[in-house]
């Protein structure tokens, strides 16, 4: 299908990173299964970096790829970095998403955004709370 | 293996009907409105294909009127019948709450103009019955319109009695056929239909081409204004090669009729039985009143569109009714009229066959669909949550 760019089929028929981490350090779920889509990322976190992350996602071809390609971005990086990772650098390492797919983008980066501060609850780590506004694409459909 | 599983969508032209369009597209290209020789043998052409139409249907030729498909035919019957009832006083219509956009959009269109729209419950089976038509019918009703199977589900209306009711009631009675026309037996006559949209492309003729018969009598107004063509109910030069596939392919069809509904049926049944073994899935719409070639499942914990994609990676041309492959927020308004929850409708699956689908596709599709549905919940976190009873499954 002419729908999506080779890389996002290329991410959707082979998805990196999916399952789960069953000792994770930090767990991120945003989305509506009313709108459609919900993504699950899992962290495992050791000296400030990325040591491992999954994905678990229920959604279309481009949320899968999304997911896919927002995990390979981040792994092994400093969590800073994964904090970082905006949607547009997800959309276009996937060499663009159609219009009405860039919403799962937006999805892939507030899932790690919410997997991270998730690390920081847990471990009493302080940080800037304006770094998490609430998931703003989480009810996009308004189911 | 490449299977088209998307017939509800179109179909593939037969070698009749493109052959039937052959000579009209280099040897007889006259206009039907010249007076020479030339026009004059396109007017023939016409004027034949038109009474074979008619035959098929069961009315005569000059109740047919040429139209560029499904959707024209059905905005025309529908404003036609609006305009006859405004002259009368009568701005209240019923029709269903799972029509085809074609009849929804202008019924809304005819709301904004003041008109009462009443959209009748089609229950979790997906039928609506005479009764509620009765019921619904008030002094001020101008038209009930009432699709003859539905193209997401399948499901087969009661025409006949519903066209009863509204002939007791005179009320004008239109019928979107676009998906029962050539696949199921239609007499105009005897199940007192006043109108009814059909289109070529759906029983294996050209696209961009359709009917509407309208019973003598009905004042149909012109949606396209420059000509006389039709009778002044539709300007614009016949599409001639087009008429002439669409003719031979409905008469293709309706010769075969019995024969093809019994054996497409039993594929249906083959393909239900065998992905309704596939756990926490349901089949949408009546099993029993179903259009010979309709499948249509929800499967609980996976998206629509990534298993379309999955299923054409194994060749199987499908559709959905997901908001993802529709481009809109929601998903498919049958699958809600239904009563399936939003959540569930994104996980619908369409399977629509025909006369050349086989057995060997039959199973490979049950196998393809039972394998990427596995794949897809092996992925899915609201999958993950129904396995662990965190959430309670819908579909048992």
């Amino acid at each position: 299908m002419a729908l999506y760019s080779d890389k996002v089929m290329d991410h959707f028929r082979n998805p990196r990173n999916v399952g789960v981490i069953e000792d994770a350090d930090g767990i991120g779920e945003v989305g509506n299964a009313k709108c459609g889509d919900i993504m699950k990322i899992y962290l495992k976190i050791d000296n400030d970096t990325v040591t491992d992350v999954k994905f678990e996602t229920f959604g279309c071809g481009s949320a899968i790829a999304s997911s896919s390609m927002a995990t390979e971005m981040i792994k092994g990086k400093p969590v800073a970095e994964a904090l970082e990772l905006s949607n547009k650098a997800v959309a276009e390492a996937l060499d663009g998403l159609p219009a009405h797919k860039m919403h799962c983008s937006v999805l892939a980066e507030e899932a790690i955004k919410a997997a991270v501060k998730d690390y920081y609850d847990k471990n009493h780590i302080e940080y800037d709370h304006t770094l998490f506004p609430d998931c703003e694409s989480c009810g996009h459909c308004g189911a | 293996m490449k299977i088209y599983a998307d017939n509800a969508a179109t179909t593939r032209m037969s070698k009749t009907a493109v052959n039937a369009m052959l000579p009209y597209l280099d040897e007889v290209y006259g206009n039907p409105s010249s007076l020479h020789s030339a026009g004059q043998s396109a007017k023939e052409a016409l004027t034949s294909a038109r009474e074979r139409m008619a035959a098929c249907l069961g009315c005569d030729a000059g109740e047919i009127t040429f139209t560029s498909g499904g959707s024209e035919a059905d905005n025309q019957a529908i404003c036609s019948a609006a305009r006859i009832g405004e002259k009368q006083g009568k701005k209240h219509i019923i029709s269903t709450a799972f029509e085809h956009h074609a009849v929804l959009h202008t019924l809304n269109r005819l709301k904004e103009e003041g008109f009462e729209i009443t959209l009748l419950d089609v229950h979790e089976n997906g039928l609506v019955t005479a009764e509620q038509v009765r019921e619904a019918i008030r002094p001020d009703t101008c038209l009930v319109t009432v699709m003859y199977a539905n193209n997401e589900i399948g499901t087969i209306q009661p025409v006949d009695k519903i066209g009863a009711v509204c002939r007791e009631k005179g009320v004008l009675f239109h019928t979107d056929a676009v998906q029962a026309a050539g696949h199921l037996h239609i007499d105009v006559r005897s199940q007192n239909i006043d109108m009814l949209s059909l289109s070529a492309h759906k029983f294996h003729g050209p696209k961009g081409i359709g009917a509407l018969y309208a019973r003598r009598g009905i004042r149909l107004t012109s949606l396209i204004e420059g000509g006389a063509q039709e009778q002044g109910r539709r300007a614009g030069t016949e599409n001639i090669p087009a008429i002439m596939g669409m003719a031979a392919a409905l008469e293709e069809a309706c010769a075969d009729i019995d024969k093809n509904a019994k054996a497409v049926s039993a594929l249906r049944d083959r393909l239900i039985k065998g992905l309704g073994g596939i756990p926490h899935g349901v089949l949408n719409g009546d099993a029993v009143h179903r259009l010979p070639g309709n499948v249509n499942f929800c499967f609980e914990g996976i998206e629509g569109e990534s298993l379309l994609l999955i299923l054409d990676d194994k060749g199987i041309c499908a559709s959905s009714g997901s908001a993802c492959t529709s481009g809109s927020l929601d998903p498919s308004h049958v699958l809600l009229a239904i009563g399936r929850p939003h959540e569930i409708a994104h996980g619908s699956l369409r399977l629509t066959i025909s006369e050349e689908t086989t057995t060997e596709e039959i199973d490979y599709m049950i196998q393809a669909v039972r394998e990427a549905v596995e794949y897809l919940r092996g992925m899915s976190p609201v999958w993950r949550d129904l396995v662990n009873g965190k959430n309670k499954f819908v579909i048992p």
